[in-house]
């Protein structure tokens, strides 16, 4: 198994420019006009989730779990066919 | 490297990609039956698709010796129109002698919704009166989680032996819900809404290597029909010793495809 450096020399550089990138997302939804929906507070919610995973978790699932549906029962019937990427009910 | 693409829509796909996996060590390819983008308007429609899939596609495939095998259902995204969802699901039977079906699949759920879930249920009635493995698509994105436990409860309410049955799409938040209730877990590599490579072998690596496969689920989207093998070599970077990507890559597959006599393969 490769060590903590070595896992930094092979992931280091993709994940930073990923990084930039969200924290670029996020000043592009400030600087724009009108209101934004659901996603966005879903968004922050979810890096919350990350900086702090749910005891036992791991980040990538605190995260998943922080943008998925917990409701448990079958809805009556689907309005939409494709997902958001967050619950509606996020905001 | 040998490898076994177990989960591709190759009906949306090229001839020059099966030269592609052919080249990159591909020795057998499974096609589900998926959503063609658009709701089919009519149990005939479905019709063609499956002999689609059991009759062009393995022929186009034995152009560069995969042999090609196939899964079929009507795919939730259909069925939340029940009274349609079970006529189409009353020609199935008509091909399931068909040489290279293997099973019933993908079916699942997609909005979590009630009809979604009787068809499901329907499917794996089918699925036990001929004694066939199944094949099963987890929701995108927020359903997932959701979804993913309604499978795994439906299944234990229908007496599903998990040994047959692999869940696929599994992502972080839902591997371990499916692997530790027995069931095999797929993992799809795929842009944006599924794992990477790198986060395919993070799953390994937490929940480790049996009864789990990955597969590029490469279809009319943007998607890469080379995803497994690209993942193996980044096992490599890893460090993973060639017998575990072989194992993950090859091996798993086949055990869990060879449940199905119709799965022969030279390798």
């Amino acid at each position: 198994m490769p060590t903590k450096k070595e896992i930094l020399d092979l992931y280091f550089m993709d994940a930073r420019y990923k990084l930039i990138d969200i924290a670029a997302f996020l000043d592009r939804v400030d600087r724009h006009d009108g209101d934004a929906d659901f996603r966005h507070p879903a968004f922050l919610k979810a890096m919350e989730a990350m900086q702090s995973p749910a005891e036992g978790k791991s980040r990538a699932q605190s995260v998943l779990e922080s943008l998925s549906d917990h409701s448990d029962e079958p809805v009556e019937a689907a309005t939409i066919q494709f997902a958001f990427g967050a619950p509606t009910d996020s905001q | 490297m040998n490898y076994i693409e177990p989960h591709a829509h190759m009906v949306s796909r090229t001839t020059a990609d099966y030269e592609t996996i052919a080249q990159a060590g591909c020795v057998a390819l499974c096609e589900p039956a998926f959503w063609a983008g658009y709701d089919r308007a009519s149990v005939q429609g479905f019709y063609d698709y499956y002999r689609q899939l059991t009759e062009y596609e393995p022929a186009r495939a034995k152009k560069f010796g995969i042999p090609h095998f196939t899964w079929l259902c009507i795919n939730p995204k259909e069925a939340e129109d029940a009274v349609f969802a079970r006529e189409v699901m009353s020609i199935i039977p008509d091909f399931l002698d068909k040489p290279n079906v293997l099973g019933i699949g993908e079916i699942g759920l997609n909005k979590n919704t009630k009809n979604e879930l009787a068809i499901f249920e329907e499917h794996v009635e089918i699925a036990l009166k001929y004694e066939l493995p199944i094949l099963i698509h987890t929701p995108h994105l927020e359903d997932k989680l959701k979804g993913t436990r309604l499978i795994v409860d439906a299944l234990k309410n229908a007496g599903v032996d998990p040994a047959t049955t692999i869940v696929d799409h599994v992502e972080e938040h839902t591997a371990g819900i499916v692997l530790d209730a027995g069931f095999w877990a797929g993992m799809t590599l795929y842009p944006e809404s599924k794992c990477t490579p790198a986060r395919a072998i993070d799953i390994l690596e937490t929940f480790g290597n049996e009864r789990i496969w990955m597969n590029s689920a490469c279809d009319w989207g943007i998607s890469d029909p080379l995803a497994v093998i690209k993942c193996a070599l980044e096992m490599r970077k890893r460090k993973h010793p060639q017998a575990l990507i072989d194992k993950v890559i090859l091996e798993n597959p086949k055990e869990f495809l060879s449940q199905s006599p119709k799965f022969v393969i030279e390798s």
